[in-house]
């Protein structure tokens, strides 16, 4: 009889992934087919000093209101991509970029834009909490009071607003006037969310907003992005691949610099097109 | 390690599915000896192989069981991702697959027995069984090589076969009905023979089964429900 019982499959052809599905290269702005695009990148290449070359002809078309992941191995230009989205990296020495950002058409890099106006269109939270050394309160307000707003009746009202829209307010309603370091590190971090969204803005980028967290914390915030979406277009990076494919509709895989595949989350995460894709989010990435 | 295999950065992890597949191997292994035991009993009217085999099932059902669990055990540990989650999803169907093939050969065994308690060997229909049965062993041999080796090539092929072999059952059928109005008197032998090939007819179609899941692991594309012709073209197409 067959002895074939004993030997181990050959799982050789497990990296090549489909041949059927065409593979879609760097510059493929497809695959999120009839969705409205917010936030666009054409031909990024950003070099810091003249040797160094951190992201290389990026094309990337992100979907209005969905969540689109950001992933790779660190270096891999995944945080310098997000914070080309809100003109941060200029606050780098020797940042000089080439190519095209374009938000709801507009070119983000053009002469005389309004870079205040740009940032609260785009807001972002980073890894860390960082809610000021003030009162919940004046933390959620603090945006709208620097454009000028006075009225206690438009403050309290937003400040609520932006609570609840946090999934922060139940917790926090009895207490807005202590100091918001007070808060456990989670409750920090939807603070910090709901000060971003108070000024309204149009995308939402996430730099590992969950990596300082702890498992409960981490979920409440996956929740709370879940359902942001339905008014934000949001960007998030992270490196938790599980975190990834949990909350995010489309995900870019980036590899020195380059977006390597980009698709459909739950595409990628069971049927991805290249091999260095299947390799690193199957564990395989040495 | 085979040749080609990509290594996780966890060892463990690797391990953990080397194991996996190993014991699924192990298991088509078993159940395919105890089809083709279960037919060569059935021919030669051996009731101490047939016996053998209906003693021997509870060890295939301890497999699945034992699969199954491992099968759940990665998934909540590991979260497999594309071509490990395929594998891990594709075994724990396989895992039914050989299940009930290895109920299959149990029922042919059961059959063989019966056969040879109502009197010799040589009886009207064994010929049938036999030449299903070489059929669908085939069958079952190559989709599981097709498996071993991840080839969707052998595995084409297998999708095909099965119809054929349904085309050979109807007809060992309709034989078997046209010999029961011939012979009254062989009935009950006749019906221990339709009930064979009736297992290794639906043998065949879990082989089937098995060759689908084996394109699904290597070209990522679920083939079920349809007709060879339909499954060639997806393998060949776009």
């Amino acid at each position: 009889m067959l002895k074939r019982g004993a030997a181990p499959p050959s799982w050789s052809m497990a990296g090549e992934g489909p041949a059927s599905r065409p593979a879609p290269g760097a510059a493929d702005l497809a695959d999120t087919g009839a969705e409205a695009v917010c936030l666009r990148a054409e031909g990024l290449n950003l070099y810091l000093g003249e040797a160094q070359r951190v992201l290389c002809d990026i094309d990337l078309a992100v979907p209005r209101n969905r969540i689109t992941a950001l992933i790779g191995p660190s270096g891999c230009g995944k945080t310098t991509l997000l914070r080309c989205f809100n003109r941060m990296n200029e606050l780098l020495d020797g940042c000089r970029l080439e190519g095209r950002v374009l938000i709801d058409g507009e070119d983000i890099y053009r002469r005389g834009i309004d870079l205040p106006q740009l940032r609260r269109r785009v807001g972002m939270v980073f890894q860390k909490p960082n809610p000021f050394p003030k009162s919940v309160y004046d933390n959620v307000a603090y945006g709208l009071r620097i454009q000028g707003i006075r009225s206690r009746r438009i403050l309290d009202e937003v400040v609520e607003r932006s609570l609840v829209a946090a999934a922060l307010w139940d917790e926090v309603k009895d207490r807005l006037g202590d100091s918001a370091l007070t808060l456990s590190g989670g409750q920090q971090q939807r603070l910090v969310i709901a000060r971003t969204i108070a000024v309204e803005p149009e995308v939402l980028l996430l730099d590992e907003p969950a990596s300082a967290l702890d498992p409960l914390s981490t979920l409440k915030i996956e929740e709370l992005i879940y359902h942001l979406k339905e008014r934000y277009t949001i960007v998030i990076v992270t490196h938790n691949m599980q975190q990834a494919a949990r909350v995010s509709d489309y995900t870019a895989f980036m590899h020195l610099g380059r977006v390597v595949e980009f698709d459909d989350t739950a595409a990628l995460f069971t049927n991805p097109s290249l091999k260095q894709t299947e390799d690193y989010i199957t564990g395989r990435y040495g | 390690m085979e040749a080609g295999y990509t290594q996780h950065i966890s060892a463990q992890y690797n391990r953990e599915l080397d194991a996996l597949k190993n014991h699924l191997m192990a298991m088509g292994g078993l159940v395919e000896k105890h089809v083709a035991q279960a037919v060569g009993a059935l021919v030669r009217g051996d009731t101490g192989v047939a016996q053998r085999i209906l003693d021997d099932d509870s060890s295939v059902d301890a497999m699945e069981v034992s699969i199954d669990e491992q099968c759940a055990r990665i998934l909540a540990r590991r979260q497999p991702a594309a071509s490990d989650l395929r594998l891990v999803i594709a075994i724990g169907k396989l895992n039914t697959d050989l299940e009930r093939i290895g109920d299959e050969a149990a029922k042919i065994a059961r059959q063989a027995i019966q056969l040879s308690a109502s009197g010799g060997r040589g009886a009207p229909g064994v010929a049938e069984v036999h030449r299903l049965g070489e059929r669908v062993c085939e069958m079952l041999r190559v989709a599981l090589d097709a498996l071993a080796r991840l080839d969707a090539e052998p595995a084409l092929a297998v999708v095909r076969e099965e119809e054929v072999a349904d085309l050979e059952y109807g007809a060992a059928l309709r034989g078997m009905v046209a010999q029961m109005h011939q012979e009254p008197g062989q009935i009950d032998r006749l019906l221990n023979v339709i009930w064979a090939l009736r297992a290794l007819e639906r043998v065949g179609d879990h082989a089937r089964n098995i060759a689908e899941y084996v394109i699904y692991l290597v070209v990522g594309r679920d083939v079920r429900h349809l007709e060879a012709s339909e499954v060639a073209a997806q393998l060949q197409g776009d």
